[in-house]
């Protein structure tokens, strides 16, 4: 029981984290580290579901579907990654920027 | 015994979060890289103490291993972008980006941020609450697999349900993998490495050490995956490991490698995997509802073939862009070639 409540909590405070990280933080690389720990925390919750004091007792059919998760997951963050080196050589930066500042920078340039 | 890892449970699950903590709240991109890194080993021995060795093996070859290395090669790609940026007199601007995250923001926006933070913890209130109420009942479908396992034509249960119960999720995740490959090759072109950059010693003899072995795991991994942990999934993240540590030497056999081979590496295992889901249909079954007698064979089939095109696509998402057409290439060569047999014939 302890066990099952240990990593429930692991995996959700991962996923809090990964989520606060992700509003949060301004560099993209650091955004798509931040969706990674979002989903290393729902895996956690995922598996901790299947966990049996025995083995047989192990449901397997969550641990396949974390299985595809995890390569779900480095498909995602390959394709992000490359985006952000094309955000990055389009624009000089590997930031989002909100609007509304970017036009104040673009008078004040002016 | 129990009382030990009862404590060993009790920090690895206090450990996980607070590494993911101070990974994101480092302003050194490397370092909460190689956090991210050790992170992704100890959740791999988060599923060991949770029975899930399936999971644990693919997590520290993929989670840990090649999505560090894609990292990795990313952030040295930005600051490679950002030293020629700075050789281009861009001080100015760098110097306003460096100021401006996150400081700036937290200042101008106070108000959104504590909204957002109040609704966050609202949001993951309800989520523990509902974790909580979450009624546990051992075992779940692990009966329903166990009944249905001599149908199966393997004897581990997780390799049963990713390529027989539940074949088709495994057939769009390949597809996925394909997809996010073919998104890569049409962004970037693969970064040009220059063809005198030589190995040092110790790189070279690893490699030359290591890839036969790794290549040997690999094919173990997908072979053992019938009866223990393994499998296609695990099997190929080794071979893009080896793969990535041959792009890494800059050995001459990979550079060497012709576009289209690549291509067909990575099509083989979507395709034949699609192809045996159709032939199953035309035998007289559903989507890929396997002959039983012959259901063994016709998995091991289509996990080396997935297993060959998972380490392949690994690797060229390592690689990060299409190769260079070696048709372009060969017409330039082909093209001096006639000029100098030309000029050889008009001396």
């Amino acid at each position: 029981m302890s066990t099952i409540f240990l990593y429930n909590f692991s995996g959700l405070a991962l996923f809090a984290i990964g989520l606060h990280g992700l509003i949060r933080s301004s560099h993209l690389l650091r955004k798509i580290l931040a969706a990674n720990l979002m989903s290393s925390g729902i895996f956690l919750i995922m598996i901790v579901g299947a966990y049996g004091p025995d083995q047989a007792l192990i449901d397997p059919v969550p641990h396949a579907m974390v299985l595809t998760g995890i390569l779900v997951s480095i498909s995602t963050t390959a394709v992000a990654l490359v985006l952000v080196c094309l955000v990055q050589e389009t624009t000089n930066r590997a930031l989002l920027l909100q609007k509304r500042k970017r036009e104040q920078r673009g008078r004040t340039d002016a | 015994m129990t009382d030990a890892m009862g404590i060993f449970d009790i920090m690895l699950a206090l450990v996980l979060p607070w590494l993911g903590w101070r990974l994101l709240a480092s302003p050194n991109l490397f370092r909460a890289v190689v956090l991210f890194i050790s992170l992704g080993l100890l959740m791999s021995l988060a599923w060991v103490r949770l029975h899930a060795p399936d999971v644990a093996l693919a997590e520290a070859a993929i989670g840990a291993g090649l999505t560090g290395a894609l990292f990795l090669s990313a952030l040295r790609r930005l600051e490679r972008l950002r030293d020629s940026e700075r050789r281009l007199d861009y001080a100015e601007k760098r110097e306003e980006e460096q100021n401006l995250p996150p400081e700036k923001r937290r200042k101008s926006k106070p108000v959104a941020y504590v909204l957002a933070l109040f609704l966050l913890s609202v949001f993951l209130l309800l989520l523990g609450g509902a974790l909580l109420k979450t009624p546990v009942a051992p075992g779940r479908l692990g009966p329903a697999v166990a009944g249905q396992m001599g149908q199966s034509g393997v004897q581990s249960r997780v390799t049963a349900v990713l390529l027989n119960f539940r074949g088709y999720d495994t057939l769009l995740e390949v597809m996925v993998l394909f997809l996010a490959a073919l998104g890569v090759w049409s962004l970037t072109r693969v970064r040009q490495t220059p063809q005198e950059k030589v190995p040092g010693p110790v790189l070279a003899t690893l490699v030359r050490l290591l890839v036969p072995l790794m290549i040997t795991v690999a094919g173990y991994l997908v072979w053992i995956g019938s009866s223990r942990a393994g499998g296609a999934f695990q099997g190929g993240a080794v071979l893009a490991a080896a793969g990535v540590l041959l792009l890494l030497a800059n050995v001459t056999v990979v550079r060497q490698i012709p576009s289209t081979l690549l291509r067909w590496a990575l099509v083989l295992g979507p395709l034949l995997f699609l192809l045996s889901a159709v032939a199953c249909m035309s035998i007289g079954g559903n989507l890929l509802e396997y002959p039983r007698q012959s259901a063994g064979s016709w998995i091991l089939l289509i996990e080396s073939a997935t297993a060959v095109s998972i380490g392949v696509t690994l690797a060229a998402l390592y690689a990060g862009g299409r190769p260079h057409e070696p048709a372009a290439r060969e017409a330039i060569v082909d093209k001096s070639a006639d000029t100098k047999v030309k000029n050889g014939e008009g001396a």
